[in-house]
């Protein structure tokens, strides 16, 4: 958060429109912080768009000053005819000379941003399908032939800028992680690009940004940056096929999964589920969250989601498995949890 | 002496001084003024609604527009109580859905145009010295299907079944959407937008053709130059929704794919074609609130406007300038970078037209000496809002600015703050400024104090941490979010704000409401206002003016003190109704100089009718219900045929009329002289202006989709369309040459052409139908915008045959004569454009597939 300070300090002038300007990001400051802030950016994308709006609002809250000031001043301190001339002038001066030096201004640093943004990626490419309501992810390493499988989570090399194709199943979806970068359409049948480069390892928040129906609100993904040697021991736990259960609770749990179906629309590799309705659960016990970043991966959470799909997620396509008792609840959210 | 031949005025014209000055006898004074009571009393009892002049059909316009407006602020308030919270659950998902789609829908389509169409309607008459607008019965049948169509869209609220894909209603999601939501939707609103279209065509009418003699174009009031120019945007902005609905129905319908990429179609199309119209929506709800300000300013500061032709200029370039921005609500949808640049360059551009018309005001204020009234607190207010929504729109118009806060709070906090600021404090403004003129009291100064003060800080309060909501990455259109977000006290510090909006809006409400029996009778002039409309009469009289006067500055009330005085004798024109008529001045479009003494329309039940039954032919279809949508679409041809037989371009029983200073006008007029004739005119570049969206659609196609046509598609049937082309052409030069026959006197040639144009121009509807029977329209997208084609050609042809039958009918009955022929002329009139639809739908449809 260094940078508004110096482009505020940048931008002199008005004594007044300073003052207010720093009480106003001195109160913002304190709230820029949050997983999923555009103000509080960890991406370089994010960081000059940042910075672009700093600027902005600095030149916004001067010129708004200005007009509501000059409008105080004729209504209400000198409310006495002035010079004509002056007037007329002020029409010239106001609404054509002065607004075209200062917006080419801004269109020439605004847009001069816009080549090195989403720049192509140096490696590692993502492929991430928007679906209701969630996000079916494929990392594509360099080279690779078949891609890796996951879902709900990204997963970034710090450090370096990341290709991400977009697409959607059905409707159209937006692709947003406020804290590395700008956000990009879904489209069913048409690929859209993007790419990001987080600077820091951390972990951030993601979302949906188009409306997409009933649950749109719970579209969300956790985005985690890791150093590069971590990320790619990450990727190839990732690639192995799920661990066996190795509980008694487990098994039982496995037995649930297969006896209730759940594999015709989920994919467990190495096992026989190879559904691809449905999330691909082969390390849903490692990920961050359940539900597309609406619920944790704790054990109740497991049992929650499970009996009650609908009730969480308005509209989702997972019927809920309330019928099942607690026990087998139970057993099921130790099968899932285990794998890891 | 008969004159009924007499097309031209005669006598002196413009009236001396002399002759205005010489006083008007008081028996004659008297007599005539009980003529024009008589003429223009307004209905009673429950015929009260039968009325249809302007001052009646623009209050409860207004009035119904200001009550869904309520009701879409309650929708408003209860999605905030459900983000107040995090996690919250005090409505469902969908329910939330459907709120947010029918607050935006209701706001947009039910309140902001509808309103502006209220106000003008309600006033323009006024500010031009007029009786009426120039088509009262088309006034009351807009307001009666807006009426209609409002109450079905927001009941569905009520049922539970309200759209939920959002007022933008973007497809797949709401092709895709079950239930009748988006068919509700899709067929309430474009009726409602089909009237909002009347209701522009009449303004422009209006503007152009009704203003008082001698009110030269560049004398006018600010406001009747943004009437125009908004007129004019709604014109060729809602034919291109209209367009998309047109399509996007179809396939809900009968699932011809326009908008599904897996059979060719494209959703982007419908994203173009909804911000088309989305952005200069954008402008005709802002212009015309700015144009209030325009008439309350110069009052405030007791002076003419500065900058006069800079305003009108400025407020031109933002009509074309908006209909080149539409891409920046679509800056995050992938399209290249140099397409960005440009629109993002295009809308920083506005700005330089919108600062020169704030520069101006402020300007006039500067040269002029202040006094500070209601209306200019809220004025003042509207600009403090509306110059922080601006600058945020400033950043917004950056792309990679835009690629992080689009579809965030952000955009919830900017469009806010340009349309409270843009739209809702100045029509308040206008309601202060004009309520003595509408209902002959005064609002109080105290409670509209109160109202300013909590709308305006609860909406700051409101809105302005919504900004910073928005860059802590909350999404727009979410019912809820999760705790750890942070997002919680920003919320609850909006909801506590909106319902301190909700509170002013209380106050505002109760004194509009309250009774004002115990008032003293307002001055005439309360604000010591320079324009016409403060010359209206106290108490009311239904007239409009008492006598229409003979205009020569732009603030007549300041630069002659006598106009009033001779206004109330009837010393200027038309101040009498010799035969009972309702009656308005038309004059020539640039100068104003008197051509005609207008019959206008005169209280009825049809427009009621006939927007019932408009109405049903567009709701039924929403319950798939087309039989009963069929005989209500067929009722309501024959009641808007009944209304037009009985009492439009009936031939006069008197061909001239003293219209007062020996000034003589002809009560009859055909072609460019008639105001019907530029209604067709101006209709008609809607429709073409609709038309060439779809054909924009196929030409979309081509370019986007490298399967289009697809491999081994089928064509129409060249020959076929040729004919059908060359047939429709025929009857087209048929129609043509019975106006020029019957203008000649051979009565019996025009009939001939015109039994034969009719059976051409089924055989050339027969021939373009059998032309598609071999594509599969459900297939592909190819085949389905041949069709739409297809069916667009056929259903105007059709209304050109009916048109041509009752020219027909006229010829035999004897309403149509050599001399009164204005029917034919403006049928004339659609045959042209007509023929330029099926020339291009013919070459589209026809030799596309060689070239594809």
């Amino acid at each position: 958060m260094t940078a508004n300070t110096t482009d505020t300090g940048r931008r002199g002038g008005a004594d007044r429109g300073r003052t207010g300007l720093l009480l106003l990001t001195s109160v913002i400051l304190a709230g820029c912080e949050g997983q999923q802030s555009a103000l509080a950016p960890s991406g370089e994308d994010a960081r000059v768009l940042g910075n672009l709006f700093w600027v902005m609002l600095g030149g916004a809250v001067i010129l708004w000053l200005l007009v509501n000031g000059l409008f105080f001043y004729v209504t209400r301190i000198n409310r006495a005819a002035l010079s004509r001339r002056f007037a007329n002038g002020l029409i010239v001066g106001g609404g054509v000379i002065f607004p075209t030096i200062v917006l080419g201004g801004l269109l020439t640093y605004g847009l001069s941003i816009m080549p090195d943004q989403r720049a192509p990626g140096d490696g590692l490419t993502l492929r991430v399908t928007g679906e209701q309501w969630w996000w079916r992810v494929e990392y594509w390493p360099e080279g690779a032939e078949t891609p890796i499988v996951a879902a709900n989570e990204i997963r970034l090399p710090a450090g370096e800028r990341s290709e991400i194709r977009l697409d959607s199943a059905r409707v159209i979806h937006s692709f947003w992680i406020p804290s590395l970068g700008g956000k990009m359409d879904m489209f069913p049948g048409r690929e859209t690009r993007m790419s990001l480069k987080p600077e820091v390892a951390g972990r951030w928040r993601g979302q949906c940004a188009e409306f997409c129906g009933a649950s749109h609100a719970l579209m969300a993904f956790e985005v985690v940056a890791m150093p590069p040697d971590d990320f790619n021991a990450w990727l190839q736990a990732q690639a192995a096929p799920a661990t066996s259960p190795t509980t008694d609770a487990a098994r039982r749990g496995a037995r649930i999964f297969a006896r209730e179906g759940c594999g015709a629309c989920h994919a467990v590799r190495g096992t026989g589920a190879r559904g691809a309705v449905g999330p691909d659960l082969t390390h849903v016990g490692s990920r961050l969250s359940l539900g597309a970043g609406t619920l944790t991966t704790t054990l109740a959470d497991f049992e929650r989601w499970i009996a009650h799909t609908g009730a969480i997620k308005p509209e989702v396509e997972m019927p809920g498995y309330g019928h099942l008792g607690a026990a087998e609840l139970a057993d099921l959210a130790q099968y899932l949890k285990g794998l890891e | 002496m008969s004159d009924t031949d007499q097309t031209g005025p005669t006598g002196p014209y413009p009236p001396t001084a002399d002759m205005l000055a010489e006083p008007v006898p008081q028996g004659e004074q008297d007599r005539t003024a009980a003529e024009l009571r008589a003429a223009w009393a307004p209905p009673t009892g429950w015929r009260y609604f039968t009325a249809v002049n302007n001052s009646e059909v623009g209050l409860w316009y207004a009035l119904t527009a200001f009550g869904f407006m309520l009701l879409a602020g309650v929708l408003a308030l209860v999605m905030r109580l459900q983000l107040a919270l995090p996690d919250n659950d005090l409505i469902s998902a969908d329910r939330f859905n459907q709120f947010f789609t029918m607050h935006g829908s209701a706001m947009m389509f039910l309140f902001a145009v509808p309103m502006f169409e209220a106000i003008a309607i309600l006033i323009l008459p006024a500010f031009l010295g007029g009786r009426d607008m120039p088509f009262p019965r088309l006034s009351a049948f807009g307001f009666w299907c807006f009426v209609i169509g409002g109450v079905f869209v927001m009941g569905s609220l009520l049922f539970d079944a309200a759209p939920t894909a959002g007022w933008f209603m973007y497809p797949p999601l709401a092709t895709q959407d079950e239930g009748p939501g988006s068919d509700i939707w899709l067929l309430g609103l474009s009726f409602i937008e089909i009237a909002s279209i009347a209701a522009a065509v009449e303004l422009i009418v209006g503007a152009l053709k009704c203003r008082p003699p001698g009110m030269r174009v560049n004398i006018m009031p600010l406001y009747a130059w943004y009437v125009l120019v908004v007129g004019g945007m709604i014109l060729f902005a809602f034919p291109p929704l209209i367009a998309g609905d047109f399509l996007f129905e179809l396939e809900r319908s009968f699932d011809w794919p326009f908008f599904d990429p897996t059979r060719g179609g494209d959703p982007m199309l419908w994203q173009h074609l909804f911000w088309i119209f989305g952005h200069p929506e954008v402008y005709i709800v802002f212009l015309p609130s700015i144009a209030i300000a325009a008439m309350v300013i110069p009052t405030v500061a007791r002076r003419p406007i500065v900058g006069y032709s800079w305003i009108v200029l400025s407020a031109v370039g933002t009509g074309f300038l908006s209909f080149g921005l539409w891409v920046h609500h679509m800056f995050t949808t992938g399209l290249p970078n140099i397409s960005l640049g440009f629109f993002s360059a295009a809308s920083e551009a506005v700005v330089i037209p919108t600062g020169i018309q704030l520069f101006a005001f402020a300007a006039t204020l500067i040269a002029g000496r202040v006094k500070m009234s209601l209306p200019m607190l809220w004025i003042a207010g509207a600009l403090a809002i509306f110059t922080a929504g601006g600058l945020t729109g400033v950043m917004l118009a950056i792309a990679p600015f835009n690629w992080q806060v689009h579809d965030s709070y952000f955009i919830v906090a900017h469009l806010h703050y340009t349309l409270f600021g843009g739209m809702v404090f100045p029509v308040i403004a206008g309601v202060y400024y004009f309520f003595p003129f509408i209902r002959k009291k005064m609002l109080s100064e105290r409670l509209g104090r109160w109202a300013f003060w909590l709308i305006f800080t609860g909406f700051n309060v409101t809105f302005l941490p919504m900004h910073l909501t928005g860059l802590l990455g909350m999404p727009r259109r979410i019912f809820t979010y999760p705790e750890a977000s942070g997002w919680g006290w920003l919320n609850m510090i909006s909801t506590l704000g909106a319902f301190v909006i909700a509170a002013g809006f209380v106050v505002f409400v109760w004194d509009l409401l309250r009774s004002k029996g115990s008032q003293t009778q307002v001055p005439r002039n309360p604000w010591d206002a320079g324009t016409l409309e403060w010359s209206h009469d106290v108490p009311e009289e239904y007239w409009g003016a008492r006598s229409i006067p003979h205009i020569t500055s732009r603030y007549p009330l300041w630069d002659d003190p006598d106009l009033v005085a001779r206004m109330d004798a009837g010393r200027y024109y038309l101040p009498d109704s010799p035969h009972g008529h309702r009656e308005t001045l038309v004059t020539s479009v640039i100068d104003a100089s008197p051509e005609l003494a207008q019959r206008v329309t005169g209280p009825t039940w049809i427009t009621l009718w006939a927007a019932a039954f408009t109405g049903g032919a567009f709701i039924f279809p929403t319950f798939h219900m087309y039989p009963p949508a069929i005989v209500s679409g067929a009722f309501a041809v024959v009641c808007i045929l009944y209304w037009l037989w009985t009492s439009t371009a009936r031939p006069p029983e008197h061909g001239m009329r003293d219209a007062g200073l020996g000034l003589r006008l002809p009560t009859y007029a055909s072609g460019p002289k008639a105001v019907g004739w530029w209604a067709v005119w101006i209709t008609m570049l809607g429709d073409a202006t609709a038309f060439a969206s779809v054909v924009f659609g196929f030409f979309f196609y081509w370019t986007a989709k490298p399967d289009f046509p697809p491999e081994g598609a089928m064509h129409a049937a060249p020959a076929l369309v040729g004919l059908a082309v060359l047939v429709l052409a025929l009857s087209w030069a048929l129609t043509l040459g019975a106006r020029h026959w019957n203008g000649a006197g051979r009565v019996g040639a025009a009939r001939g052409a015109l039994v034969a144009a009719p059976l051409l121009a089924a055989g050339g509807c027969a021939a373009l139908i059998a032309s598609v029977q071999a594509l599969e329209p459900a297939s592909h997208v190819y085949p389905a915008i041949i069709w739409a084609l297809m069916i667009w050609v056929v259903a105007h042809a059709m209304v050109g045959i009916i048109m041509q039958l009752y020219c027909l009918a006229g010829s035999v009955s004897g309403k149509l004569t050599p001399r009164h022929d204005a029917d034919l002329w403006n049928v004339t009139l659609f045959w042209h454009f007509l023929c330029l639809t099926v020339l291009v739908a013919g070459a589209v449809i026809g030799l596309a597939p060689g070239v594809l």
